[in-house]
């Protein structure tokens, strides 16, 4: 274990490494002033891209008239914050707010409650049937939403969960437990295991050993696994829309399609509402993406 | 069958057990007998969950299959009547159907084709572009932070959001056709030409798809020892060279884990689709949405066939990683999962 997570995430948390040993990688860079303008070039078109289409829906966003999209050169007449005031005061904006946050915030906190212990004992312990149960984890990793609909929608119409939170917070457990289960082994994996011992040493269970020591250490690795399981059911479309029926409980990814699939489709309110839900979420993501991707290939980076 | 190892003695999975100053047998056991024991207690929540709330459902989705359920006989309410389910079994009549049935080719085999293509080439694009993008911003460049920043905002923004502001951009009449009426370019309808769907869910999937990648590989460049760059350097290797001997095969293990993600991501990919066309496009969909459509996009709602398409889905994606597991194993090269 060469590198730990911290270790393995932005550049900027690199210049620990001694200098004479980084030079040997950044000398490529440094070779030529075409390279570097080639570069760069690339990058700002590559820049460009990523972020036109937000930018676009942003500027969409400010024209008043649902065909404005078709003639944004008209917007810049008219700008106005009018959708947004719309949308706030007069459709179900905050219902769905309410319904999204209640949906996934429910599937995190089971989540990762019932994931943390699974993946601290699959990353230390090595117990019959382990590789199969691993495989297991696998697996519904790669559940196309199909396989597990229509038995779901059959088991929660009979329990009389359609259209409720909790019937939708249950089905997206059974993709965010073994995800989070996974995603923690992984990190699990890059705390020493010397501290386990020492705990061991000091006549703790596992169980304390897991309590005490391990997990205090981990809030890291369980943050990237709440923050995952969270925009999975934040984001997550096939179910909620087939789940849930009555246009209070929307959550955001439905009821922004409600906007459209109406016999007049409201872009402006739309576009609004995108932004409204894009913003918050972004800008939490910025605050916790250098931790993200050492979370899921946590193990793969490892030297 | 594996020993029961705990890794804080040093060892490594697998590797067998019974090393010379280890306690004695009984204690052993008595030991592993504890290990097992906390193991399972740990596990014991998840087993339950995963029991509840996918294996149940697996096992009654594939009893399903098995039937000819759809919505005008399954169990239903109407007002106050509770009428009960009708349905039959008919053993693997929807897997003979859906497979080598009269209409299978258009239902089936066609959609499979787009679907294999579709995972195909998106993943080698996200997997191109991302690397690129990782390689340049592994350099020392002046404000690669603020480059990754901008280019981590596909992956930081919700899909479902994203895929509108593209639907805005695709529209006939949208900017981008705008933009190419102005460079005298044709203007394609991109959502309702069959080739131009599937462009542009290429388009918007990769679009969606290569941050992640990139910072992915970003990471997995950063971890590799810049010693053997040196080395690399000092033997003559030409910048190519380099690429090729020193930073593909360290990245291979990152490279696997982030490519068997991405074809199982882009596979299973149903907002894209989903929201980028809805139902006006039967020719794009690929299984996944396919899928969605028989079950819960049409009237009557065909359950068994739906569930049928679920679980051939499933197969194709567990025959799929582990031959692309043993493929790994064969090079003794270990998946990171």
């Amino acid at each position: 274990m060469s590198t730990t997570t911290v270790k393995t995430t932005a550049p900027a948390d690199r210049p620990v490494a001694p200098a004479t040993v980084s030079r040997g990688t950044r000398r490529r860079g440094e070779n030529s002033l075409a390279g570097s303008l080639a570069a760069h070039a690339i990058l700002i078109v590559a820049s460009l891209a990523a972020l036109f289409p937000i930018a676009w829906l942003l500027f969409l966003s400010l024209g008043p008239d649902k065909d404005d999209y078709l003639h944004p050169g008209r917007i810049f007449g008219k700008m106005t914050l009018d959708n947004y005031s719309f949308v706030l005061k007069e459709t179900p904006f905050f219902d769905w707010l309410v319904s999204t946050l209640v949906v996934s915030l429910g599937t995190t906190v089971i989540g990762v409650l019932i994931a943390a212990t699974t993946g601290y004992a699959v990353s230390r312990m090595r117990f019959p049937g382990y590789r199969k149960f691993m495989w297991v984890l696998l697996v519904t990793q790669m559940f196309p939403v199909a396989v597990l609909m229509v038995p779901m929608y059959e088991i929660l119409s009979e329990l009389k969960l359609i259209d409720s939170y909790l019937g939708l917070i249950l089905v997206y457990c059974s993709t965010a437990v073994p995800y989070c289960a996974w995603l923690l082994k992984g990190y699990f994996d890059t705390i020493p295991f010397e501290i386990d011992e020492a705990g061991r040493v000091d006549g703790l269970t596992p169980f304390g050993t897991f309590a005490r020591l391990i997990l205090p250490l981990a809030k890291p690795g369980l943050a990237v696994a709440a923050f995952y399981s969270f925009i999975t059911a934040f984001g997550e479309v096939a179910f909620a829309s087939t789940f849930m029926l009555s246009d209070t409980k929307y959550t955001f990814a439905v009821g922004l399609q409600s906007f459209v699939s109406e016999h007049d489709a409201q872009r402006n309110l739309m576009a609004a509402t995108a932004v409204l839900v894009a913003i918050p979420v972004s800008a939490f993501f910025y605050l916790v993406q250098k931790n993200l991707v050492t979370g899921l290939t946590a193990g793969g980076t490892k030297g | 069958m594996t020993v029961a190892i705990d890794r804080a003695t040093g060892k490594r999975r697998g590797e067998p057990g019974g090393s010379p100053g280890r306690p004695g047998r009984l204690t052993r056991l008595k030991q592993s007998y504890q290990r097992y024991w906390y193991a399972y207690a740990m596990i014991a929540p998840v087993v339950v969950v995963l029991g509840v709330l996918v294996l149940y459902p697996l096992a009654r989705g594939f009893y399903l299959t098995l039937t000819n359920a759809n919505s005008l006989n399954s169990a239903r309410t109407i007002g106050v009547n509770e009428i009960e389910a009708t349905y039959e079994f008919i053993g693997l009549d929807n897997y003979a159907d859906i497979l080598w049935g009269p209409t299978s080719y258009d239902r089936f085999w066609s959609h499979f084709v787009w679907t294999i293509v579709w995972t195909a080439l998106c993943v080698a694009l996200h997997y191109v572009i991302g690397l690129g993008l990782a390689l340049l911003l592994n350099q020392k460049l002046r404000g690669r932070t603020f480059y990754r920043l901008i280019l981590v905002l596909p992956w930081a923004v919700p899909t479902f959001v994203t895929v509108f502001g593209w639907r805005f951009m695709l529209a006939d009449g949208g900017i981008i056709n705008a933009g190419l009426e102005a460079l005298h370019l044709p203007a394609p309808l991109w959502l309702e030409d069959t080739f131009w769907q599937r462009f542009a869910a290429i388009m918007v999937n990769t679009w969606c798809g290569v941050p992640f990648m990139m910072v992915s590989l970003l990471g997995g460049l950063q971890s590799i020892d810049s010693s053997l760059y040196e080395a690399a350097e000092m033997d003559g290797a030409s910048a190519w060279q380099r690429f090729r001997y020193v930073t593909l095969p360290g990245l291979r293990s990152v490279s696997s884990t982030v490519v068997l993600l991405g074809v199982i991501w882009t596979f299973n990919q149903f907002a894209v689709i989903f929201l980028l066309f809805g139902d006006t496009a039967p020719e794009a969909q690929i299984l996944v949405t396919w899928a969605y459509y028989l079950g819960f996009g049409q009237q009557p709602r065909d359950f068994a066939q739906s569930a049928a398409y679920g679980i051939l889905l499933l197969a194709i994606l567990i025959v799929f990683t582990s031959v692309y597991r043993r493929w790994l194993n064969r090079d003794e090269q270990q998946l990171a999962i």
